[in-house]
């Protein structure tokens, strides 16, 4: 990233890639994370999914910073934060 | 007033005051209309009355919005009622269907007055019978109660929460601009709170909470908005868990349920009254203000000997199959005077079967028959 | 039914019916991400869930009531605003969102749209204007540009379509704002305030239509709309209500129109109530 002046915390605060997981059974390749990610950290896969759409691919996965518009900006709940513990999320609420 | 501010005593009041009071003592505490002659003093009462009894009212834009608000209070928990004649309850059918569809206790009140389209606003007909019935598209069942003088408009109503609240279905209080507007004395008991039913409720955990749970019978329990059960209710053909499921089968089982638990609760919800049936060789099927006038007319004609009885619809739907069907094989005719061009009638000749005659004596709306048309034709009958 | 095992979740997922997802939108609806936006409105507002009632009407944006995990009610066209009024006034401690399309809300259901705003009830009401009637083909609405085309005008539109956040202000809402789903964090943050203000808030949400009105109007894909809306949107908090109606080449204006204090119903009803004790 090219910054034109440098954080006084750019040291301290150390970026760390985030990874994006991609659900295939919900993505339909609208293409709205790849277009709209600030990083293009993302592209479309080439190849189909499950259900016949054409999927999305992490090209970039140092690139991204985990801020989340690809997760908010999908219309179908299919891209967010890998986990780090394998498994079903517990529910809160 | 005491406490509750629920009335208590003896009072003498018009129809639609004593339909307002019933529905209190019955625990309707929420009101939402719109102003229509002859209803309007319904939702006058009911606009002085809740707020002292701790009740909301409001007063809606349309016909549709006061239906729909009804249903939204109903499903928050509350009782909720709504009053109208003829142009409003044509406006509020398609909301009514979303009432049985979404199986929500509610009540409608139709005081009805002459049609069609404005008519005469401020007379008397029952017009609306048929309306009742299927007014709504689809195929379903609906309760309706007509009620033949102020007490009984106010006895009926609270039927009426009763029955909505036992069966998940609006019910539908038939009366007409005569019994409306007419005042009488009208005894308001104290009611106790076992008097009145209540909507089954959920029992288990919130998790396993199906909206539409028919294991335990044909009336599923219900949840309302805001106590965990994070329901989804649609008017969409929908499954036990209320998702929309889009199959004949889900059509098939969902809509013989809503039918069933009111056709094969019928014996507990047909009421009816007979005078001098026993004997009768014609039977003067009658309800609201025109049974009035076929009692007078019966009583007549029995002073002249002939052995007439009159049979008084109180459930007007489901209708009385059985009793007619019973009556219909020793009978000559069965008389039906109502103030509309023949629609109750139809149902009694259904069920007569051709084995008793079924007479039509029409009045077309804008007053009662006279005594001596009813007479008339009981003579020619018997 | 076989269940799907995830490996992964959605962390927003305690929020959906996941048994009922991947949804019947088409790929580049907007109501996706503006049901996002909302979902994460209520989580990072730390509402109570139990208490949040979703009313929806008939159509697309209708069709929300049903995926999300809330008390949700999917009731009759273009009345679900008369219908959460009842619930709202029944049981004023809920939080009651009306969550339904421009044909709904506008036009079927515009006489109760100005009523509800006229009351200046407590209740949020997000609006998702794809600019035609999507579920039944893509007809003309209320909302349609002029010389928009659409399945009922094939000649393009005759009508000029309302501005909706006009009628709002007009009516009385005390809350207006516009957004479109490309502004997904300005929505996130709209709908929080709007949630957590008393009173009447209406928030527009354009969103693509790509199967219907985009295709019908050289927008093909969802991403032709999107970047449309990239292109052609300005944001204008405060911006007065009348100079932000829409046309099909002009700009769209977004922001936060209106954000007043105005007695809600509540505080009109008891007055009257205490009125009503004194006699």
């Amino acid at each position: 990233m090219n910054l034109w002046r440098k954080p006084f915390d750019l040291d301290e605060k150390v970026t760390e890639p985030v990874k994006m997981h991609i659900d295939i059974d919900r993505c339909k390749g609208c293409g709205y994370c790849v277009e709209f990610c600030p990083r293009g950290v993302l592209k479309m896969a080439g190849e189909l999914g499950p259900k016949g759409y054409e999927m999305v691919r992490v090209v970039y996965e140092d690139e991204c910073l985990g801020c989340g518009l690809c997760e908010a900006i999908c219309p179908e709940f299919g891209i967010y934060p890998a986990t780090e513990e394998k498994g079903v999320q517990p529910t809160h609420a | 007033m005491p406490k509750d501010n629920v009335l208590c005593g003896e009072f003498f009041m018009n129809g639609d005051i004593a339909c307002a009071e019933g529905a209190i003592s019955a625990g309707c505490r929420f009101f939402a209309g719109y102003p229509i002659t002859p209803a309007t003093e319904v939702a006058e009462r009911m606009s002085e009355r809740m707020p002292e009894v701790g009740g909301v009212f409001i007063q809606m834009e349309d016909e549709m919005a006061s239906m729909n608000a009804v249903l939204g209070a109903s499903w928050a928990g509350v009782k909720a009622m709504t009053a109208t004649s003829g142009p409003g309850f044509s406006l509020m059918m398609e909301n009514l269907g979303l009432g049985v569809m979404l199986e929500t206790p509610c009540v409608l009140v139709n005081i009805q007055r002459a049609g069609p389209s404005t008519g005469l606003p401020t007379l008397a007909a029952q017009g609306d019978m048929m309306q009742a019935r299927w007014g709504a598209h689809g195929h379903y069942e609906i309760i309706a109660l007509v009620p033949t003088s102020p007490q009984e408009i106010f006895d009926l109503t609270i039927t009426a929460f009763n029955f909505s609240e036992q069966y998940r279905v609006p019910v539908l209080v038939m009366a007409d601009e005569a019994v409306g507007h007419m005042s009488e004395k009208v005894v308001i008991p104290r009611i106790s709170q076992k008097e009145l039913v209540n909507r089954p409720r959920p029992r288990g955990s919130p998790e396993k909470y199906l909206p539409y749970d028919s294991r335990m019978g044909l009336v599923p329990p219900m949840a309302v908005a805001g106590e965990g059960y994070r329901f989804h209710v649609t008017g969409l053909t929908h499954d036990e868990r209320g998702y929309p499921v889009m199959t004949a089968e889900a059509q098939d089982k969902l809509v013989r349920r809503l039918v069933d638990k009111i056709k094969l609760n019928a014996k507990d919800i047909v009421r009816y009254e007979e005078i001098d049936v026993d004997d009768a060789e014609v039977v003067v099927v009658s309800y609201g203000i025109a049974a009035r006038v076929a009692r007078y007319a019966v009583q007549k004609a029995r002073d002249e000997g002939i052995k007439v009885g009159l049979l008084r619809l109180i459930t007007v739907w489901p209708f009385a199959e059985d009793r007619i069907r019973e009556l219909a094989p020793r009978l000559k005719a069965f008389i039906v005077p109502e103030i509309n061009y023949g629609q109750i009638v139809r149902e009694v000749e259904r069920c007569a079967a051709g084995k008793a005659k079924a007479r039509l004596v029409p009045h077309m709306g804008g007053g009662v028959h006279l005594p001596e048309t009813v007479l008339e034709a009981i003579r020619e009958e018997s | 039914m076989t269940k799907m095992l995830t490996v992964e979740a959605n962390p927003m997922d305690c929020y959906l019916r996941v048994d009922r997802i991947p949804h019947i939108w088409c790929a580049g609806c907007g109501i996706g991400p503006a049901t996002g936006c909302f979902i994460r409105a209520i989580d990072r507002a730390e509402l109570d869930p139990n208490k949040i009632s979703v009313v929806s009407g008939i159509g697309c944006a209708g069709r929300m009531a049903g995926y999300i995990k809330l008390d949700s009610f999917h009731t009759t066209h273009g009345r679900a605003l008369p219908f959460a009024t009842g619930l709202k006034l029944a049981n004023p401690e809920l939080n009651v969102v009306v969550f339904s399309g421009d044909g709904d809300l506008v036009a079927i259901g515009g006489n109760h749209l100005i009523h509800s705003a006229r009351r200046n009830i407590d209740m949020t009401v997000i609006c998702i204007n794809n600019f035609n009637y999507g579920m039944t083909g893509g007809q003309v609405g209320a909302t349609t540009p002029l010389d928009a085309r659409s399945t009922t005008t094939p000649y393009g539109n005759f009508e000029y379509p309302f501005n909706v956040p006009y009628l709002m202000t007009a009516c009385g809402a005390t809350y207006v704002a516009r957004w479109t789903v490309l502004h997904v964090r300005e929505l996130e943050r709209s709908i929080t305030e709007a949630l957590n203000k008393p009173g009447f808030s209406f928030i527009e949400v354009l969103s693509p239509c790509p199967t219907v009105y985009g295709r019908l109007n050289k927008l093909p894909r969802g991403l032709d709309e999107m970047r449309s809306y990239r292109e052609k949107s300005v944001i204008r908090d405060g911006a007065d209500p009348k100079d932000v109606d829409l046309s099909l080449n002009g700009p769209i204006v977004v922001g936060k129109f209106v954000d007043i204090e105005r007695p809600t119903l509540w505080d009109s009803y008891r007055q009257m109530l205490d009125r009503a004790s004194k006699l």
